[in-house]
């Protein structure tokens, strides 16, 4: 065999030794591979709606356009963020609790429901052009004139595959945090409870006597994204379950009228849930991944815990009451709720966040000089675009802003895309750099530093700069959920697509590099059954580091 | 008077400026982190100082726009004000009607609202110069208020898009030269029929 092909089927030095590695270890490179194919999949379709918006492709039509457009952010988001994060998440809430996982089979069924259930929803697009978007506007998902009833029934069971791994995650980790393992001394679970999601934290703040936290902050950080994430399972849930009736009601022939539920109310409810990702456990769980990185990469305490913990929470309680700058345009929202959920609490957002900023790079800074190694430059790549989204989204929160911005491409480009592609996939980056030795007992070593670097600098240049002119272009006017046929804004388009095929490039270079690394043989070995049965994170005779 | 194409260029300065120095910060931070120095966290005083500078920006910009961009006074005080015109429009099956003559004939400095209703899905309401910037936009929910009042201050002819999905048949929902503003000093230099 040639030497590449050895290596790629071996991997680089030998590649993954997967006998050592525990159950939890292996589940979470499960999810982590799959997150990123998602992630691929989810860049594939983004390129080919920016070469549709450069020039409408002859093969794809309207409802095929649209399609794509439902399923990439479900995918990219659900297939790809959830699950990268759930597998860091599962493995390192028991590694810092140093406490077993309390469910090694739940954490497994978990992987296997988001999976199935984010590609019977690709499926529901792809197959049957089904496409409401994921903002689900009423009765659009119920409109049985522009899409097929089987469609549609594919995408609910899909996102119930979805919602089912949520659950499962949301419950697994806190029983993980609360529950006494067989043979250990009784834990103290209401105590451990109010310390992970920070009712001890604010009763700190009137104590004369500070009580010491019982949980790191990481895991304060893990446990108040995932409240969110439970709570927004169970609105999306919801709404299915209000869709599958209408569904089931036309099946039988028992058309219901969509008039029945409130469009505006609907809405409101809706965005609630749906904010609590965009607004609360994506800025929570990046804020407590970048304290967990600057702790890991500085080897120093936290500057500032009791702050940074108080600003959890506080991200938290305004997750809970931001998602009126989603309405901003609806004249029937009553003006209070978008002056003060809108625009006010929304404002707060650039303070939680600018926080967790400080902290990180003061944190930094104590211990310089620094390595520039991989984590700390995709660390630094995912600060910036959090610090480039987050006052995008402040400006289009105000009442002056959105009228002229509302639904354009800046809204989806300069904040969404940047805050995704470089604020939290460049976090996602650092973290799978700091965890890939911890999950594979250093057993592997990087392939290509080379293909790193060339990485970074594409998909750093490649993200900002798609926001950009995606930006510029909605502020000459561009739609964001709209199709243009004469080259309206092509010269942005153009320009959009050339850091689009960038980030897609980096992509494809990130992959090949951790395919060489670990070897194909590797890969395979992750989903063989672990050889060491334990409910420990990472093997019983190691030390951990 | 300040329109939408002021107020986002404005955007693009100040945004503009703003990415640069903060891409500035991140490279100096990357640079310096590798190099030995003083290691000292920073004192609560600038702590404080950059909260509060924070608190400062997020909150003063709504104060700003309040006070600068014209469509936010009457937009909060929509309920106090009588318009001069309403112009009643309908979305329906994909489709915008607009009662009575087409284009709306507005005069200038005439607070006009545009009342709009959809009878089946949610739709957006959106009027664009000939070159395509966007003058303003609403949201066309069903079964809800949409009424949007608006003065214009520069003549031209205007377009009516639709600015939501509700979909795949209602990706070119447009009414051409649908408003037509007369009696202004000025012309928009960007709509001009």
């Amino acid at each position: 065999m040639s030497s590449f092909l050895e290596r790629l089927m071996n991997g680089h030095e030998g590649g993954l030794k997967h006998e050592g590695m525990t159950p939890m270890q292996k589940i979470a490179l499960r999810f982590v591979v799959i997150g990123l194919l998602f992630y691929g999949l989810a860049a594939l379709e983004g390129m080919i709606m920016r070469l549709h918006e450069i020039k409408p492709l002859p093969m794809i039509d309207e409802s095929h356009f649209f399609s794509i457009m439902t399923v990439h952010p479900m995918v990219g988001i659900f297939g790809s963020s959830y699950m990268i994060v759930f597998g860091a998440f599962l493995f390192l809430t028991p590694y810092l609790m140093k406490k077993p996982i309390y469910s090694v089979k739940l954490a497994d069924l978990s992987w296997k429901f988001m999976a199935a259930g984010t590609f019977i929803m690709w499926l529901a697009g792809f197959l049957f052009h089904y496409a409401p978007l994921y903002t689900l506007y009423w009765p659009l998902p119920v409109d049985f004139e522009q899409f097929s009833l089987i469609g549609g029934i594919t995408y609910i069971v899909g996102v119930v595959g979805i919602m089912i791994g949520t659950f499962l995650f949301t419950y697994n980790i806190f029983k993980t945090i609360l529950y006494t393992p067989p043979g250990w001394e009784k834990q103290p679970s209401w105590e451990l409870f109010k310390s992970a999601i920070g009712i001890e934290g604010l009763l700190n703040f009137f104590r004369r006597r500070k009580k010491e936290h019982l949980v790191p902050l990481p895991i304060a950080a893990i446990s108040r994204g995932t409240i969110d994430m439970g709570l927004n399972a169970i609105v999306i849930s919801s709404a299915g379950v209000l869709i599958l009736i209408y569904f089931l009601g036309e099946l039988f022939g028992a058309s219901l009228k969509d008039t029945w539920v409130d469009a505006l109310l609907y809405k409101n409810i809706f965005w609630w849930g749906l904010d609590l990702i965009a607004d609360g456990l994506v800025l929570i769980f990046v804020a407590g991944t970048w304290y967990l990185l600057a702790m890991l990469i500085s080897g120093k305490d936290l500057f500032m815990q009791n702050i940074a913990r108080a600003a959890l929470f506080l991200e938290m309680v305004v997750s809970w009451t931001v998602w009126s700058h989603h309405l901003m345009s609806d004249q029937g929202q009553p003006n209070v709720l978008k002056v003060v959920s809108g625009e006010m609490v929304t404002a707060f957002e650039l303070i939680t966040q600018g926080i967790a900023v400080f902290i990180t790079l003061v944190t930094l800074w104590r211990a310089r000089p620094l390595k520039m190694s991989n984590e700390l430059k995709f660390l630094l790549g995912g600060i910036l675009g959090f610090m480039l989204a987050v006052p995008a989204g402040i400006i289009q929160a105000d009442l002056g802003m959105n009228r002229i911005l509302h639904n354009t491409q800046w809204i989806i480009g300069t904040h969404v895309h940047v805050a995704i592609l470089v604020g939290l996939t460049m976090t996602l980056y650092s973290a799978i750099y700091v965890l890939l030795p911890i999950l594979t007992n250093n057993s592997v070593k990087l392939y290509s530093q080379k293909l790193a670097n060339l990485h970074f600098w594409l998909h750093l240049i490649g993200g900002i700069g798609m926001g950009a002119f995606m930006g510029m272009a909605g502020m000459d006017g561009m739609l964001r959920r709209a199709i243009y046929l004469n080259g309206e804004y092509s010269t942005y388009m153009i320009l959009a697509g050339i850091c689009g095929a960038m980030l897609l490039v980096a992509f494809a270079l990130f992959l090949y590099n951790i395919v060489m690394t670990i070897g194909i043989n590797g890969l395979i070995n992750i989903y063989k059954p672990a050889t060491i049965q334990t409910n420990e994170a990472i093997p019983p005779q190691k030390e951990v580091q | 008077m300040a329109d939408s194409i002021d107020v986002l260029s404005t955007l693009k300065v100040v945004y503009t400026i703003y990415a640069w120095i903060v891409i500035s910060l991140i490279a100096w931070f990357a640079y310096n982190i590798t190099r030995d120095g003083r290691k000292e966290g920073a004192k609560p005083a600038i702590f404080y100082t950059y909260i509060a500078i924070l608190v400062v920006i997020g909150t003063g910009l709504h104060f700003l726009t309040y006070h600068t961009v014209p469509w936010v006074p009457y937009d909060l005080n929509r309920h106090k004000i009588t318009p001069d015109k309403v112009f009643h429009i309908t979305y329906k099956d994909h489709n915008i009607t607009i009662e009575g003559e087409v284009p709306m004939l507005i005069h200038c400095g005439d607070r006009v609202v545009f009342d709009v209703k959809s009878e089946d899905l949610t739709y957006g309401f959106g009027i664009f110069r000939q070159n395509g910037t966007m003058v303003t936009q609403m949201q066309v929910v069903p079964g809800s208020r949409n009424d949007l009042l608006w003065i214009f201050d520069k003549n031209g002819v205007y377009n009516i898009k639709s600015t939501e999905y509700s979909g795949p048949k209602g990706a070119y929902m447009e009414v051409k030269d649908a408003i037509r503003v007369i009696g202004c000093m000025e012309y928009d230099r960007y709509s001009m029929k």
